[in-house]
């Protein structure tokens, strides 16, 4: 016990007195949620529109500002070729040309129905994709306020109309940063325990006091307990801050429990640093403890479910993701922040990665050697 | 070839006269169940394609309180024989035992036992000269304060900068903390991986000097250089190249064990000369050693007659005289003839 509490002793001292780790300790995530929340967001907006109105009616005149006026399109030119427009796109000015053809109006009034074109430049997918989506809906909107334009009230209405009102629970407003800031706090409590920790036993191996210590009767797991602990305590200390930062930035406060959030992160931080740890054991140096650690960051993070939806992932990615402690954490911070879940709505989760834990320490310490 | 001129040059040889003086023959005394056996240990490295053979076969014996040196080029297998007597390395074949206890099976036991100065400099350079001390002593169970006599000599030279960090500290000075560090838990065998590598003439020898009071104390004390005129502080030496050891001996036994006559040259164009050294017959072998050039005769010839034979090549005088073999000299007939 006594030796242990040198070694803890000796791993604060080191961590106090690097500047730079302190820095990163407190400056990453202040600097990481304050900015990221701001441009992680799902909403596209400013989409450039190029419209091509070969029909200069008051019809298509009203349309074109019902578009513009809805704030997701900027009119990037509004002119009468398509040529032109496809130019635009071609420069990578515009992101949507939407064309009205000639008699457009005409065409709907005497015949109750026109076409319009639309391309779409689909370089950037989501973009493409909503903002197609936007203008179909709003275009659909002003076909409807034209109808009940012509639409003499009957008695009786004629053709049934079934209107489809949303809710949306949990984040009424669809506010993306209550959705977003609670997942990035995530990926900055993995960072801290899972890289922090694996860099810092490297640093021993790669400077050698790794050596002078296994020369000495210091136990196995009171050296890697010596390890883990201190950068345990400094994951939820991150994760504090990022809580803290949450609420006074956003506004956003956990509808759940906070007892269920830590109960969860500091079992959920165990599963890490025994990843940290298993990381040092494979690398030498370093550099190397780097490279592997960003290539497994940019895994967690893109399949976990942080920006993108798991459930639309191609089946083997699915199952990837059952192995990714991230997704598990995410999935309860959401969980918890928004609908308030309690502890046995996250039991299966924290099992699951006490199962991590378990398993990735086992692992990290068998590989461990004093000797080789 | 070179790298081994370029060790010996290296070497100042105002060091060697001192040191010379100082060395005595009593190692001791009490008890002699040897301290540590090295029996045909083994190491390699690498798979296949690069196979390196670190250790081929290395077997001596160090008795108990006795200083004994390991001297070889870089690259000799010190460090390997050191890491494996220290049970960090596990050895591929042999058998060896530190304090009597076997270095694979009782490593645990044989940790607590030993002091390990690695060669590179490796205390926390951000914790400071007494957090360090502190840190390793209470790692071993132990206290400063309990084994204070041991390193009160050592440790006092530094103590006044205590609160400073080790990363900080002067070269001399970091040596002088690692060696507090490996003696804090009062290990019966120490083992020192080139203690003396980039310090200066005058630190080496003052660090010498501390191991031998540390002799003086019984603890047992191995030593690795590549300086060969260190030797002669040792009690008895090994000479390590190429993963085998030449020779096992006390320095005085190993100068004892030169029977060629040894004479040196001096003229003023040296490298010239050199070279018309090497064309004589009766040179068996002639290098640099500081401003001379030693050159080993073949039995029957003498000073005089190098004296003739460079007088004839027009070199007008030639300081030539007998010399009784320094250590140097026997480690490099020793490593030329292997």
């Amino acid at each position: 016990m006594r030796t242990l509490r040198f070694l803890l002793q000796k791993e604060f001292r080191q961590i106090f007195r690097d500047p730079s780790i302190i820095r990163i300790i407190f400056m990453m995530p202040s600097i990481q949620l304050l900015i990221l929340p701001w441009a992680a967001d799902y909403e596209v907006k400013n989409i450039h529109l190029s419209v091509v109105d070969h029909d200069h009616s008051q019809y298509a005149r009203q349309m074109v500002n019902k578009i513009t006026s809805s704030g997701y399109f900027i009119l990037q030119d509004y002119s009468g070729s398509y040529n032109n427009a496809m130019e635009q796109i071609e420069h990578d000015k515009a992101d949507l040309v939407l064309e009205i053809p000639a008699g457009f109006e005409k065409k709907l009034i005497k015949e109750n129905e026109s076409t319009l074109f639309m391309a779409i430049n689909a370089i950037n997918g989501v973009k493409a994709n909503l903002g197609g989506a936007y203008l179909r809906s709003i275009i659909q909107d002003y076909n409807r306020e034209v109808r009940m334009k012509w639409i003499q009230l009957p008695r009786f209405s004629p053709e049934l109309q079934i209107e489809v009102t949303a809710s949306n629970w949990f984040n009424p407003l669809m506010n993306y940063k209550i959705f977003m800031v609670p997942g990035i706090l995530v990926v900055l409590v993995t960072m801290v325990g899972a890289f922090l920790a694996s860099l810092n036993i490297v640093r021993e191996k790669e400077i050698g006091t790794i050596e002078q210590i296994n020369v000495t009767p210091v136990k196995k797991y009171h050296f890697i307990l010596g390890k883990l602990i201190p950068f345990w305590i400094l994951g939820l200390l991150i994760l504090s801050i990022g809580l803290t930062i949450a609420r006074v930035a956003y506004g956003i406060i956990p509808a759940g429990s906070l007892l269920v959030i830590y109960t969860f992160a500091a079992v959920y931080l165990l599963a890490v640093l025994g990843l940290g740890l298993l990381l040092s054991t494979y690398t030498s140096n370093q550099q190397q403890a780097m490279l592997l650690s960003f290539f497994m960051m940019m895994v967690f993070i893109l399949l976990s479910g942080l920006y993108t939806s798991i459930d639309s992932m191609p089946g083997w990615a699915q199952v990837v993701t059952k192995f990714n402690p991230v997704t598990y954490f995410i999935e309860v911070m959401r969980m918890v922040v928004l609908k308030g879940s309690g502890l046995k709505d996250i039991s299966t989760h924290l099992f699951t990665v006490l199962g991590f834990a378990v398993a990735l320490n086992t692992w990290a310490v068998i590989n461990y050697k004093k000797r080789s | 070839m070179i790298e081994l001129i370029k060790v010996i040059k290296e070497n100042s040889i105002n060091c060697i006269n001192s040191i010379n003086n100082i060395n005595s023959v009593n190692f001791s005394t009490e008890n002699h169940m040897p301290s540590v056996i090295v029996n045909n240990i083994t190491k390699q490295y690498g798979k296949k394609k690069d196979l390196v053979q670190a250790l081929k076969g290395v077997s001596f014996e160090v008795q108990q309180g006795e200083l004994f040196g390991i001297i070889g080029p870089d690259g000799a297998g010190k460090t390997s024989l050191f890491r494996i007597l220290t049970t960090l390395l596990l050895p591929d074949g042999g058998t060896a035992s530190v304090d009597g206890l076997d270095v694979v099976k009782d490593f645990k036991a044989i940790r607590h036992r030993v002091g390990y100065m690695p060669g590179r400099f490796s205390l926390y350079q951000d914790l400071t000269i007494e957090e360090n001390l502190e840190f390793f002593a209470t790692i071993f169970n132990t206290t400063v304060k309990d084994n204070y006599d041991l390193i009160k000599e050592i440790y006092s030279q530094i103590e006044p900068f205590k609160n400073r960090r080790a990363g900080k500290l002067s070269g001399g000075m970091k040596q002088k903390l690692a060696l507090s560090c490996a003696l804090i838990h009062k290990p019966s065998v120490l083992f020192l991986d080139e203690p003396t590598t980039g310090v200066d003439a005058v630190s080496r020898k003052e660090f010498w000097e501390m191991l031998r009071s540390l002799k003086r104390q019984g603890i047992t004390i191995l030593v690795s250089t590549p300086y060969m005129d260190e030797a002669g502080m040792c009690d008895r030496v090994a000479l390590m190249q190429n993963g085998e050891v030449l020779s096992v001996d006390s320095p005085e036994g190993v100068i004892d064990a030169f029977k060629q006559p040894l004479v040196a040259v001096k003229d003023n164009n040296m490298l010239q000369l050199l070279n018309d050294l090497q064309r004589y017959e009766g040179v068996k072998d002639a290098y640099p050693f500081g401003e001379y050039h030693h050159v080993v005769l073949n039995n029957g010839f003498s000073a005089s007659a190098v004296q003739q034979y460079l007088q004839q090549h027009n070199y007008h005088q030639p300081e030539v005289k007998t010399i009784r073999a320094d250590i140097e000299d026997c480690f490099i007939a020793l490593m030329k003839s292997a």
